[in-house]
């Protein structure tokens, strides 16, 4: 439990400074940046106390709104997907979701694949629409979800790879 | 009472959540309008401590670039000291205007559609609000909040700046704005459509506001179009300034500002 613990600290401070200092000055073909660290709310433990979860998604999502001046956009769209996961988690996953048996770091490619790209775009796209907060911007909100949400998923398919224990 | 506290506790989470939702959707109705910002901004101690630690080191990587711009002002500078017939200029007795601070960017954005730059000037070097930030190549922003040690300024590519403009060949002014979409084009408002345009025409600050000098480049126009009524332009111009790269910037202070405010006020 200590280990877990442990890890999960680590985790989350390493994805905040990786997204500050790295990952928000990429500016890829303009202004394409992928927000890993909700890597950290894909990989949070399943089963846990959720108020605990939910708190801890607000405050990552508040620390990464301090640093890039959005307001409180992070937090919010960190807070709704972690709100909805286990609504995710059921669909991707299915009946291995119900018996509390679903181990990430194991499951199959494609339910893992579903679960995080619909958590990934359900983030940015609420992360987009209170960016820029307005309703005839809405071309602008689909097209920034639909390429930022490639490249973070990309993105968090290659760490989570380069990352996970495989151990069964 | 019994059962509300049951109905509390059994939907205890969807409760934390929206609590916390509204919190969040609160700080970004706040954070759009940029007086009432006051909690989450980068110029925050913490924030921009660790900002200007990563862009040290960045720094390095620009140092070429740097010097090439440098090198390119002061060639500017020099031959205009040159060409001018006054040798000493101690015998002239110039009055001053302006004071500059140099300051370095610490953190630059140009992907939202609000964007802010934090520079490591704040208010232990007399930096104040409403101030206005320029480099070599032309304009960049006005100061919105400082810190003890750090200052926010609103970047042009900012939707709420509004910056005062004119046509450097016949003196026609509008405000220039940003729409969101290019972060090398912006929009100038308000010329009326008598004035002949022509593409590359340059636009400067028109230094009506007491914010900026007259005469610091800002772009030169890229396209234009009249607007619905058929009697203003609507301007596309495109910045001498490449805001994607911003590293070294001066802080102007205009010295008689107090005075032209007192004048401006007594009108009203």
């Amino acid at each position: 439990m200590n280990s877990l613990l442990f890890s999960n600290i680590t985790r989350f401070i390493t994805l905040v400074l990786v997204q500050i200092l790295i990952c928000n000055q990429l500016n890829f073909m303009g202004n394409i940046n992928p927000y890993i660290y909700i890597l950290f709310l894909l990989l949070y433990p399943i089963g846990s106390n959720r108020m605990g979860f939910l708190f801890i998604a607000f405050s990552l999502g508040l620390i990464i709104d301090l640093f890039l001046d959005s307001g409180g956009a992070n937090a919010a769209a960190s807070l709704s997907i972690a709100y909805i996961r286990p609504i995710f988690l059921k669909f991707s996953f299915g009946a291995a979701y119900d018996y509390q048996s679903v181990k990430l770091n194991t499951a199959e490619a494609l339910p893992r694949l579903t679960y995080f790209a619909l958590m990934i775009f359900i983030h940015h796209f609420i992360l987009f629409t209170l960016i820029y907060f307005d309703s005839s911007k809405f071309k602008m909100i689909i097209y920034n979800t639909l390429v930022n949400s490639g490249f973070t998923l990309i993105l968090v398919l290659l760490l989570n790879t380069l990352f996970s224990s495989k151990k069964s | 009472m019994q059962q509300l506290l049951n109905f509390f506790f059994k939907n205890r989470t969807l409760i934390l959540f929206l609590f916390l939702l509204s919190l969040s959707f609160g700080l970004t109705i706040n954070s759009q309008d940029y007086q009432k910002s006051k909690f989450i901004n980068s110029s925050a101690w913490v924030s921009g401590s660790i900002h200007t630690l990563f862009s040290d080191i960045g720094d390095y990587f620009y140092l070429k670039k740097e010097n090439a711009l440098l090198l390119a002002e002061n060639n500017r500078l020099k031959s205009r000291e040159y060409s001018l017939s006054i040798t000493s200029s101690e015998t002239l007795n110039l009055k001053k205007e302006y004071k500059l601070t140099p300051a370095a960017v610490v953190k630059n954005s140009y992907g939202f559609l609000n964007n802010y730059l934090t520079l490591d000037k704040g208010r232990n070097d007399q930096i104040r609000e409403d101030l206005g930030v320029v480099n070599s190549r032309g304009i960049v922003g006005i100061i919105d909040k400082t810190t003890s040690k750090f200052s926010r300024v609103i970047s042009i590519l900012n939707t709420k700046s509004k910056v005062n403009a004119k046509l450097k060949k016949n003196n026609y002014f509008g405000s220039l704005e940003w729409n969101g979409e290019n972060p090398r084009l912006v929009q100038l408002y308000d010329i009326q459509d008598l004035v002949k345009l022509n593409k590359g025409d340059t636009i400067v600050t028109s230094g009506y506001s007491s914010i900026f000098p007259e005469n610091i480049p800002i772009g030169a126009i890229a396209a234009f179009k009249l607007n619905d009524t058929k009697d203003l332009y609507i301007i596309d111009v495109a910045l001498f300034n490449d805001m994607t790269n911003l590293r070294h910037v001066h802080i102007i202070e205009n010295l008689n500002k107090e005075e032209l405010q007192i004048l401006s006020t007594q009108d009203e």
